[in-house]
């Protein structure tokens, strides 16, 4: 049972990090290990190989449960000792054994009836998780932000800043009201917060702590740990105030076939898809926001009061009903989970979205600051150059002036 | 502007106000952790 988990732990990350066989600690096979040297014990080999994060074969350990049956004669001298030693027991314990010893079991159960609470008292997932954690997590992670800062990168040298193609009005109207703004940058200034703070979480330890000691990283980590834990809560108000106001101008229609078919003129110079209130490649960013924004606040919610919000048994059993997991070669993931893996699995979860969340708003916040003139504007001060709205929001214009955006419609 | 910064501002407050709130209501997690016979201070 316990090594079941251990697997679907695994499976179940590396599935969510799409990483490809053959790649990570996760998909290598352990190499057969001659144990004789050691009489079947574990050699300095299997050690190096758990130090270095890779796979080790536990077969030798986990088979060595002992045997009922090899019990000395009831009449020689070690006649009153059974045929299991107290370590055989324990190990039996540790990887869910014990039945095959007699009838033994434990009589605790997890919280529905199920379950077996020997994973509680030797816990075998956390190891897979720190491993998971301060491996392919980091690692992944890592890439996909510098990658996104490349991508971007390459994308200003290729492109450059996106200039209003037309002259500069002179006259503005309203974009975005205040209370809108208000909500942008809760949402945002929180967010950043919170990217700040959860990565020194993540990655403090491997670059600060060479950089600063372990003096001063000790105190701003806990610092940051304060921060991230409270300053969600605006986090949260931010989000369901950006959907409250903007999820209604969200809604795709036909215009965003247009946009996407020309990418937005974001590669190409007088190229100006007409677009409502927020053009295709803004409703991406919008849903995005709203999907991550909501999975990383329950997973946080469940970090924020351990054990009190479990919620991924209860996710596997929906999954397992839509036959998600099944399709893809997984098999039914388990419905029943214990009190700790809930919090190893919503830690995980948490971060993943959290990177892909970051990835993401990095490429918003360049195509809103450097990456594009005048799109600050429009959620700095509210006010934007009617001609740059006739540019990237001629129907909105239209809609607000009630004047035409005229020659502004070259995708038509 | 003016706008951002009382955002920035808010975020601040509720930060604060969520912190004094929880410990107030007793989800510190010096108490959810321990039993009555801890002593915490």
């Amino acid at each position: 049972m316990t090594r079941l988990t251990v697997k679907l732990l695994g499976m179940i990350l590396a599935l969510v990090l799409s990483i490809g066989a053959g790649q990570g600690a996760w998909a290598q096979e352990a190499p057969a290990v001659d144990r004789t040297s050691t009489g079947g014990a574990q050699t300095l080999e299997d050690i190096l190989r758990r130090q270095d994060g890779l796979k080790v074969d536990d077969s030798f350990r986990s088979d060595n449960i002992g045997d009922p049956a090899n019990v000395a004669g009831e009449n020689g001298s070690l006649g009153t000792l059974g045929g299991v030693s107290d370590s055989e027991l324990w190990r039996a314990y540790r990887y869910g054994e014990l039945d095959q010893l007699g009838d033994l079991r434990v009589s605790a159960k997890g919280p529905d009836g199920t379950g077996d609470v020997t994973q509680v008292v030797i816990q075998d997932t956390g190891m897979a998780w720190l491993e998971f954690r301060k491996g392919p997590m980091k690692d992944y992670g890592g890439y996909l932000l510098l990658g996104t800062i490349g991508v971007l990168l390459l994308f200003f040298l290729f492109r450059g800043r996106i200039r209003i193609d037309g002259e500069k009005s002179g006259r503005t109207i309203e974009r975005f009201p205040s209370i809108e703004r208000f909500a942008h940058w809760l949402l945002a200034g929180s967010f950043m917060l919170l990217a700040v703070t959860g990565l020194v979480q993540l990655f403090g330890r491997f670059f600060l702590i060479p950089l600063i000691g372990h003096e001063a990283f000790a105190p701003a980590a806990i610092a940051g740990k304060w921060v991230h834990n409270n300053v969600s809560w605006a986090f949260m108000l931010g989000l369901v105030m950006v959907i409250v106001f903007w999820i209604a101008h969200n809604i795709p229609n036909k215009h965003d076939l247009k946009w996407f078919a020309v990418a937005g003129g974001l590669f190409s110079k007088n190229v100006h898809p007409p677009a409502k209130k927020f053009n295709a490649g803004q409703k991406v960013i919008f849903w995005g926001v709203v999907v991550l924004g909501i999975s990383i606040s329950v997973s946080g919610l469940s970090l924020l009061f351990p054990f009190e919000l479990p919620m991924f048994a209860a996710t596997f059993a929906h999954l397992n009903d839509l036959g998600l997991p099944q399709m893809l070669g997984f098999g039914e993931l388990p419905t029943s989970l214990q009190p700790h893996t809930e919090m190893q699995l919503a830690q995980a979860w948490h971060t993943i979205i959290a990177f892909v969340f970051m990835a993401m708003i990095i490429g918003h916040i360049y195509i809103g600051t450097v990456g594009m003139e005048g799109a600050f504007d429009a959620i700095g001060s509210g006010q934007v150059d009617e001609q740059w709205a006739k540019e990237h929001h001629g129907l909105w214009y239209e809609e607000v002036t009630g004047k035409p955006a005229h020659d502004h419609h070259p995708a038509e | 502007m003016k706008t951002m910064f009382l955002a920035f501002l808010a975020i601040v407050v509720i930060a604060i106000g969520a912190d004094q709130a929880l410990h107030s209501a007793g989800f510190s997690i010096e108490e959810v952790t321990s039993a009555p016979s801890v002593r915490l201070d």
